[in-house]
């Protein structure tokens, strides 16, 4: 095991140096907050709220819509000023509630105290991570108590701690695990008893030393938990190919980890169910790394959940004069905002600001079938004819050639010499190939 | 030579009995109005019926499976041919239906809120945000109906907004089902007053986002004749079944109702060729 590879991969340029060694900074209260109600994947959160209510730090403002779903809390102490539709993030208008603080940041009963009683059992520490609105904190915002409850006939064996941290500019999870690594593994620790696993890896890519050293040292006294140093290669952090290198199990198309006997947490999401079970402080905010050469003073931030980009960018000395884009996420699989309105939510790891003469502006050009992206794809995939058939709308020979399986890394953008925009075709195919699945019951 | 000849000719005669007998045994039994309902179908094979092409409508109507007026784009005109081959009573079917795209929001008066750069193509662009258009209800001016029109009947004018010719137009629906909007809508052939707008948002809103959107006043309900314009949500719709007067238009103060002139009397006929 260790320093494993997949197959496929690319090499972008990092560029985590603007940030890596910045420690994480709390960020003051700002003006108001939007609080997105849909946060996690799945079914949205039902709001519970409504325009003039004041609410409570830690107050659940929205409750969990479903079993794939997650509640929403109140960051701080103030008043629902407003209802509305705001640009979230990921690339819809979503409905928000905005929140003007109070400035006393009280909390609601119950909250930011000690757990009294004794050490909670599995079934308890799902139930907190449910009531605590976790979700996976490394982007996709997967319910987290979805993911340990897996059915009773798939045997977990493994529990993986997903601090690869791949996707360039990106050092909050780095930080994390600098400044945080007992709470890191006490969580992960609280993750191994629930699904009744003793084998714990947490997996960092090479590129951040001292994390895998901090990380080693705090591990070194929990029985069962090992560090693996793994290659540097995007998308090393994607849950399947994580899984491959670590351990050459091959999660089936269509599957799930738990399929090959693995859990994946990502280190943010231990660090909240730590924050849950021992202080009982759910989930209302999150390091996210404000990075690029756009920003002044790229920092890592301590923000909370609704903190508009605006406010983040203007805590981090502001833009630079020709900051031209703005991307929530990383430049490789990341959502290019068109508002500075957005604001953070549960999966927000990063905003990368680029400058003008960093954007490039591309038209896309036909396929000229030169298979780079047949050998970049960690997907084994064939991203070439996928595009084309998208190009076609021939969606329904794309979902014949797994265009589902797709995991929209970017990795066969990112090495097309016709600058096709591949994501965005394979978004549509599957949007498509989903609608078909419905229609066909 | 003569060997050879002689080889060859009786080469022939034995091959020729066994297609002749081949003919017999495996002859496939084919209902003669279907070929005579294909060759009077448009021969378009755009789908519209929702079979694979003309022949396999021309099947299903000959083996009486399907109606003789399944075909949309044939219309009328064709429905009676197939009627007569069919020995068939065909009383006649409502009026030609025409596909309007209802929204009239040009970049010069609809404003666009971010650099859009992605895959040319309005579904993929509604991906993204909703699209780049401020108004989320709007044509997003891509042209996935005039990429998906197989009689080239949309055109794409400047300013990013799709615009149906009524004379082209077969009503296949085509681009009913393609727009990710949703705002294409088959109307009677004849009619002159349209109300180009889908915008379900509060006046001030729209009119923000657009400068000829509804802005829901009402105006049009009141001078049009009861029940041709009903309001639905913020948004006037036309009741195509009411015959609305041109004058109507005037009255709106957006500039939201259109007088178009309908489609010709030769296409609206039924189409000959």
């Amino acid at each position: 095991m260790g320093g494993g590879r997949f197959f496929g991969g690319v090499h972008p340029r990092y560029n985590k140096d603007l940030a890596a060694s910045k420690r994480i900074e709390e960020m003051p209260m700002p003006a108001r907050l939007v609080v997105h109600f849909a946060q996690n994947l799945g079914a949205p959160s039902k709001p519970v709220v409504k325009k003039g209510d004041t609410v409570l730090k830690g107050q659940v403002i929205a409750e969990a819509g479903g079993f794939v779903s997650t509640p929403v809390h109140a960051p701080t102490s103030g008043t629902v000023e407003s209802i509305d539709l705001f640009p979230s993030p990921v690339g819809v208008d979503a409905p928000a509630a905005v929140i003007v603080p109070d400035g006393e940041d009280r909390w609601a009963d119950g909250c930011n105290v000690e757990r009294p009683g004794p050490e909670p059992d599995a079934e308890k520490i799902k139930e907190i991570v449910h009531d605590a609105g976790i979700v996976g904190m490394g982007g996709a915002t997967f319910p987290t108590h979805v993911k340990l409850s897996p059915p009773p006939e798939k045997k977990v064996d493994l529990l993986v701690i997903n601090g690869a941290e791949c996707e360039p500019f990106l050092t909050a999870d780095h930080r994390l695990m600098v400044e945080q690594a007992e709470g890191i593994l006490d969580g992960a620790a609280l993750f191994a008893k629930v699904i009744g696993v003793s084998r714990v890896v947490v997996a960092i890519e090479k590129n951040k030393p001292d994390a895998i050293e901090t990380m080693r040292r705090a591990a070194a006294s929990r029985e069962g938990f090992s560090v693996e140093a793994m290659d540097v290669i995007y998308p090393q952090g994607a849950e399947k190919q994580l899984i491959f290198a670590l351990t050459r199990r091959r999660v089936p198309a269509g599957g799930l980890p738990m399929d090959v006997g693995v859990l994946v947490q990502n280190v943010g999401t231990c660090f909240a169910a730590h924050e849950a079970v021992r202080r009982s402080i759910p989930l209302i905010r999150r390091v996210v790394t404000v990075t690029g050469a756009g920003v002044r003073e790229p920092k890592n931030v301590l923000a909370r959940i609704g903190t508009t980009f605006e406010d983040l960018i203007a805590f981090c000395g502001g833009l630079e004069d020709d900051a031209a884009k703005c991307i929530n996420g990383g430049p490789m699989m990341g959502v290019a905002q068109y508002s500075l309105e957005a604001a953070v939510t549960k999966g927000t790891s990063g905003v990368v600001l680029l400058r003008r003469d960093q954007v490039g502006q591309f038209v896309s050009d036909p396929c000229i079938r030169c298979a780079r992206c047949v050998e970049a794809c960690p997907m084994r995939l064939n991203p070439s004819m996928l595009s084309i058939l998208a190009e076609r709308m021939r969606f329904e020979e794309a979902g014949a050639y797994n265009v589902m399986d797709c995991i929209e890394c970017g990795c066969c953008a990112y090495v097309c010499p016709s600058r096709r925009p591949m994501v965005h075709h394979f978004r549509r195919a599957k949007a498509e190939v989903r609608k078909l699945q419905r229609k066909a019951g | 030579m003569i060997t050879a000849v002689a080889a060859l000719a009786l080469l022939a005669l034995v091959l020729a009995f066994g297609l002749a007998m081949a003919a017999r045994i495996f002859a496939v039994e084919t209902d003669p109005r279907a070929e005579k309902i294909e060759e009077t179908l448009p021969g378009a094979n755009c789908g519209a019926c929702g079979l694979p092409g003309c022949s396999e409508l021309a099947r299903r109507i000959a083996e009486g499976k399907a109606s003789v007026d399944a075909c949309p784009v044939g219309g009328e005109a064709v429905a009676r041919k197939i009627a007569l081959i069919m020995d068939m009573q065909f009383a006649g079917g409502g009026e030609r239906q025409v596909a309007m795209v209802l929204c009239n929001g040009t970049d010069q008066v609809a404003a666009r809120r971010f650099f859009y750069n992605g895959v040319w193509d309005c579904a993929s662009a509604a991906l993204v945000f909703g699209g780049d258009k401020a108004c989320t209800y709007g044509c997003l001016g891509f042209g996935t109906c005039a990429a998906v029109c197989p009689f080239g009947a949309i055109d794409m004018i400047e300013g990013g907004l799709a615009v149906v010719d009524p004379d082209r137009c077969t009503g296949c629906t085509k681009c009913v089902q393609a727009c990710p909007r949703g705002i294409i809508r088959m109307v009677p052939a004849s009619r002159r007053v349209h109300i180009l707008c889908s915008n379900h948002e509060k006046g001030a809103a729209a009119r923000k986002k657009c400068s000829v959107a509804c802005i829901a006043c009402q105006k049009c309900v009141k001078a049009a004749p009861e029940g041709a314009i009903a309001m639905d949500n913020m948004l006037a719709v036309v009741n195509y079944e009411i015959e609305i007067p041109d004058a109507v238009a005037a009255e709106c103060p957006m500039s939201t109702i259109v007088v178009r002139p309908p489609a010709s009397q030769a296409a609206a006929a039924g189409g000959e060729g």
